[in-house]
């Protein structure tokens, strides 16, 4: 649920990071906050377990800057992707504006993405929101791992398994090294915004 | 605007006018900050900040206060339901020197006040609720 402030002409959207556990959802905040050092006024804030495992959500604000003179923040989440946590998850969906699904490339976990998959379909459902209308991007993360010859899965399996009804945009990605993080970021923002520019 | 109140909360965005935005941030001044107030922020659950007012010396990283809020509040009412509670009323964090005050507007925003030592607990919690009357009337009226 985006907020639009026409007093200081501002707006606040709500970005999130979903998908299966240890995808690397976090590792893209990280590498944003990283990045983009100058554009984030603030600290990231995780609440995660003693083993890096996310246990509520990361939260990073972002400042866009400038769009049809509303300046504008998104602020990124992240849910905790462990099956275990979904009371928290569907809580971290509130009022979401544009979902990026980080999907792990590993062939071991080809079955705990489309579980994850699933399971926002259903927790967006919970929010009385349909998957099918809300600003997704996809991104098909761990792809360095294919040269350390680590078994991946091959693109095409990913979008036949994520994205055949979908038809979403979608990015092969390494949140380790940063490759198609800012593209995936960029991508969901301006889907984001385009769906809620007709208010300005 | 007002006979549509209904249909625009199934609204994925919302905005409320400038004017009421003016009235909401002269409440958040003239009820909370004048009697102590450090830093009082209106946020949808959500976590967006609404509106928001302080005594011009806290330096709060807000945003991440109103993420973490929204969450909070969010997990609480989880708990609540879990036990069989509609809601839990009170939502409060003492700190030595600084406390964090939660109350709910209606279904869609909350107030965070954070305070100290100058105002107490009681005080506080009759100025936030005469404050919530009039958010509810101004915030029924976008
Ligand atoms: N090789 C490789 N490792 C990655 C990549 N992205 C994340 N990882 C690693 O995968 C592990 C899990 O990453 P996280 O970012 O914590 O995963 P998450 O999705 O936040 O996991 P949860 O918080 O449990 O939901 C970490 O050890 C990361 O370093 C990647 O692109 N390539
Ligand atoms: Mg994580």
């Amino acid at each position: 649920m985006a907020f639009i402030n026409m007093k200081n002409k501002e707006i606040q959207a709500k970005i999130v990071y979903y998908g299966p556990g240890r995808g690397g959802k976090t590792s893209n905040l990280e590498y944003i906050y990283k990045q983009f050092r100058d554009r984030i006024p603030s600290d990231m804030v995780s609440i995660k377990t003693h083993g890096d495992r996310t246990l509520f959500f990361d939260f990073l604000p972002f400042d866009v800057g400038k769009i049809m003179g509303y300046s504008t923040r998104v602020q990124l989440y992240t849910v905790p992707g462990q099956v275990k946590y979904d009371a928290t998850r569907r809580l971290v969906l509130k009022g979401v504006d544009g979902i990026v699904f980080v999907a792990d490339s590993l062939a071991v976990q080809r079955e705990k993405n489309l579980i994850s998959l699933k399971n926002l379909q259903i927790n967006l459902a919970a929010h009385k929101k349909d998957i099918f209308h809300v600003p997704l991007v996809l991104q098909y993360n761990k792809r360095d791992l294919d040269e350390p010859g680590i078994p991946i899965l091959s693109l095409e399996t990913l979008e036949n398994d994520l994205n055949r009804q979908l038809k979403v945009p979608s990015f092969p990605a390494s949140a380790l090294n940063g490759d198609n993080v800012v593209l995936t970021l960029k991508r969901v923002i301006a889907l984001t915004i385009a769906s809620f520019q007709k208010r300005l | 605007m007002a006979p549509h109140h209904e249909k625009s909360m199934n609204l994925t965005e919302y905005a409320p006018g400038q004017d009421q935005l003016d009235k909401i941030e002269q409440i958040l001044l003239t009820d909370l900050i004048a009697s102590g107030v450090h830093c009082v922020l209106l946020i949808d659950f959500a976590g967006n900040i609404i509106a928001q007012g302080d005594d011009g010396r806290s330096q709060i990283d807000v945003y991440s206060l109103a993420a973490l809020s929204a969450a909070n509040f969010g997990a609480v009412e989880a708990m609540a339901k879990i036990v069989g509670q509609e809601e839990f009323a009170l939502l409060f964090h003492k700190g030595e020197t600084g406390s964090l005050y939660f109350s709910k507007v209606n279904n869609e925003l909350l107030i965070i006040s954070v305070f100290g030592k100058e105002i107490i607990l009681g005080l506080l919690r009759m100025k936030v609720a005469d404050a919530i009357l009039k958010i509810q009337q101004i915030w029924k009226s976008t």
